[in-house]
């Protein structure tokens, strides 16, 4: 991966976004402000409703701010229409032209530009090369397949070199094979083009494994910025751990504070080291947080007991649900081997083993 | 699998079905037929003949009268067609706001007040300006036609901008391209459907109109509604018949011609 300087393409400050008047009055952004840095794969997570697409419009400039700014490499360009600014969009539904043919889709931006004729030409031809349609350059953007219109459609914001692209969950429409190979090939162009890509999804898988930092969003407020192993590892807040992945609650007596780190006493009675989110001081009752695949299950006494409930299998690994004997629900994820069965069945009573840096206290 | 309800099996469907259409094409079909008719009356048979085809076409004022409405519908069409294109672009590419259902129905006004009521009223409005300006040419005529052609120009435009993909258009924006270029390159091209269904619509609304025109003309300003209106008073011979028949030809070209266009999709 090549080096990410540490310098802001983008920088949201305070923006808000106010729709309606008077009682009706929704705030789709509430004050918020996070920083994207240049060449970064950024993604904006969060369920629908979250504001996280009203933030890419604001930023593309089909819509201005109720209050705030936001500035591109410094420059304030809330106020600009989106043709005066350096972005370019890959739209939902790729709202290609389609009274034009693709190569006239791609170079479009270009021609807006009022690029020379001969450079709009290669410059097509170079972008129908990197998302691999040059043999489709000439037809017409209903003749081609929905993971082409998407190619057509991404070469299309990419050729005019913007300085930041937006990405408007760009792979929703796509069967899950074909969104798995565009998020890997949604990767190489970041690399191959080194353009800020701002990245917008409800879908956390697809956060996780194409972001340098995610955002995680809801009602209006991003609640947790950081790399995918951050945001998966150490939530900070009960959405971040609840939306991202699958999670166990408990509730513990918190003591000891200090260096990031606290104990958490369970309703069991065992003691369990935990992580705590920097400059958060808990209260000394909290939930924290383990997930399944970083608990153990055993035949002996172990951190928690319990009665297995179900055990679900899955392919890959199976899920054991246990009723702890302190009332609450807990899963552990155990990874399959051609070995026959997981080793527990419904009814057996077992220990549940917290690994060492596995809990992380929540802010509630 | 249960069987789809169909109103074609339902008790009398294929009589009243029937009917209509008797009642609809019958008349014209006896019309056309007379048309060809070798007698000089209208109500005995002598013969297939275009003897009334070609005796209209030699009459100097079917002649007039037909170029007449041709010009004033094409100018009208024309007009109305680029007041509906603007109207239908103000009241679809802005946010709701109040007040823009009172406009839908200004705009829609010709189809609602009774065209004697607007007749009488353009009537006594143009005899104003007539004696103030003392011009009396077609220039009435056209102004009447073009403002009841539009609401019937508009509705096939609205129609085809709603259903367009707004997103085409901010995806023009995205890519650099001013309002006004955003219009030429995008929405115009996508539009075109449209504007030709509502061109062709409002030219024929406006060659077959008789009330409105029938006040507002001055006299020699005979369209060829308005002639044959006036020559079926003096008793008809089977020249209306012709007329008629190379009317309606017209027509039915025309309305083919609008309902081909109007359901091009790309």
């Amino acid at each position: 991966m090549p080096d990410k300087p540490d310098r802001n393409a983008i920088e949201v400050v305070n923006v808000s976004k106010i729709f309606g008047s008077g009682e009706g009055q929704v705030a789709a952004l509430d004050t918020v402000s996070v920083s994207i840095r240049e060449n970064e794969f950024f993604t904006l997570l969060g369920p629908s409703g979250c504001g996280k697409t009203t933030l890419l419009r604001l930023i593309a400039g089909f819509d201005f701010p109720t209050a705030g700014e936001i500035l591109l490499y410094g420059q304030d360009i809330a106020p600009l229409p989106p043709f005066k600014r350096p972005v370019n969009t890959v739209f939902q539904s790729y709202a290609l032209f389609p009274h034009m043919t693709v190569a006239d889709n791609i170079g479009f931006g270009l021609e807006m530009l009022g690029k020379p004729k001969a450079e709009i030409k290669a410059r097509v031809a170079e972008m129908l090369k990197l998302v691999k349609m040059e043999a489709l350059a000439g037809r017409r953007t209903s003749q081609i397949s929905g993971g082409q219109q998407q190619r057509v459609a991404l070469a299309r914001a990419l050729a005019p070199q913007p300085k930041v692209l937006l990405l408007d969950e760009p792979l929703s429409a796509l069967d899950y094979k074909l969104r798995k190979e565009m998020q890997i090939e949604l990767k190489r162009l970041q690399h191959e083009t080194g353009i800020t890509f701002i990245f917008v999804t409800h879908d956390q898988e697809e956060a996780l494994t194409m972001s340098d930092r995610i955002a995680v969003m809801s009602s209006g407020k991003i609640l947790q910025v950081g790399s995918p192993w951050d945001i998966y590892d150490k939530p900070a807040e009960r959405f971040v751990a609840d939306f991202i992945g699958e999670t166990n609650f408990l509730t513990a007596a918190i003591s000891g504070i200090g260096n990031g780190k606290a104990r958490a006493t369970l309703k069991s009675g065992t003691t369990i080291e935990a992580t705590v989110a920097e400059g958060f001081q808990p209260k000394d009752n909290a939930t924290v947080v383990v997930r399944p695949e970083h608990a153990k299950l055993t035949n002996s006494k172990g951190d928690l007991s319990g009665t297995v409930e179900n055990v679900v299998y899955f392919g890959t690994d199976t899920h054991i649900h246990v009723q702890l004997d302190s009332g609450e629900d807990f899963t552990v994820r155990q990874q399959n081997t051609r070995s026959a069965g997981c080793g527990f069945e419904r009814g057996d009573k077992v220990g549940i083993l917290i690994g060492n840096d596995a809990a992380q206290v929540l802010k509630d | 699998m249960a069987k789809n309800f169909s109103i074609k099996h339902q008790p009398g469907f294929t009589a009243i079905a029937a009917t209509c259409f008797i009642v609809l094409y019958l008349p014209i079909i006896v019309l056309v037929i007379y048309a060809f008719n070798a007698a000089s009356s209208t109500s005995e048979w002598g013969g297939f003949s275009l003897r009334w085809f070609q005796s209209a076409w030699q009459n100097t004022q079917v002649v007039d009268a037909t170029l007449r409405s041709f010009q004033i519908g094409s100018i009208a069409a024309v007009f109305s067609t680029i007041f509906a294109t603007m109207a239908a672009l103000a009241t679809t590419r802005t946010a709701p706001y109040p007040g823009l259902t009172f406009k839908y129905a200004a705009i829609n006004q010709p189809l609602m007040v009774p065209e004697i009521v607007t007749g009488v009223a353009l009537l006594i409005f143009f005899s104003r300006i007539k004696i103030f300006t003392g011009y009396s040419g077609i220039g009435y005529l056209v102004a009447a036609h073009t403002a009841f052609c539009i609401p019937f120009a508009y509705l096939p435009i609205r129609a085809r901008l709603e259903n367009m993909d707004l997103t085409l258009e901010r995806a023009a924006a995205d890519l650099y391209a001013t309002p006004w270029k955003t219009f030429r390159r995008i929405t115009l091209p996508l539009l075109w459907p449209g504007i030709l269904a509502g061109l062709m619509l409002a030219f024929v609304i406006s060659l077959d109109d008789v009330v409105i025109t029938e006040f507002v003309k001055s006299g020699g300003q005979d369209t060829l509604p308005t002639y044959m209106l006036g020559q079926i008073r003096r008793g008809i011979t089977p020249e209306i018949n012709a007329i008629s028949t190379a009317f309606l030809l017209l027509s039915v070209a025309i309305v083919t011609l609008f309902f081909f266009v109007s359901r091009k999709r790309d």
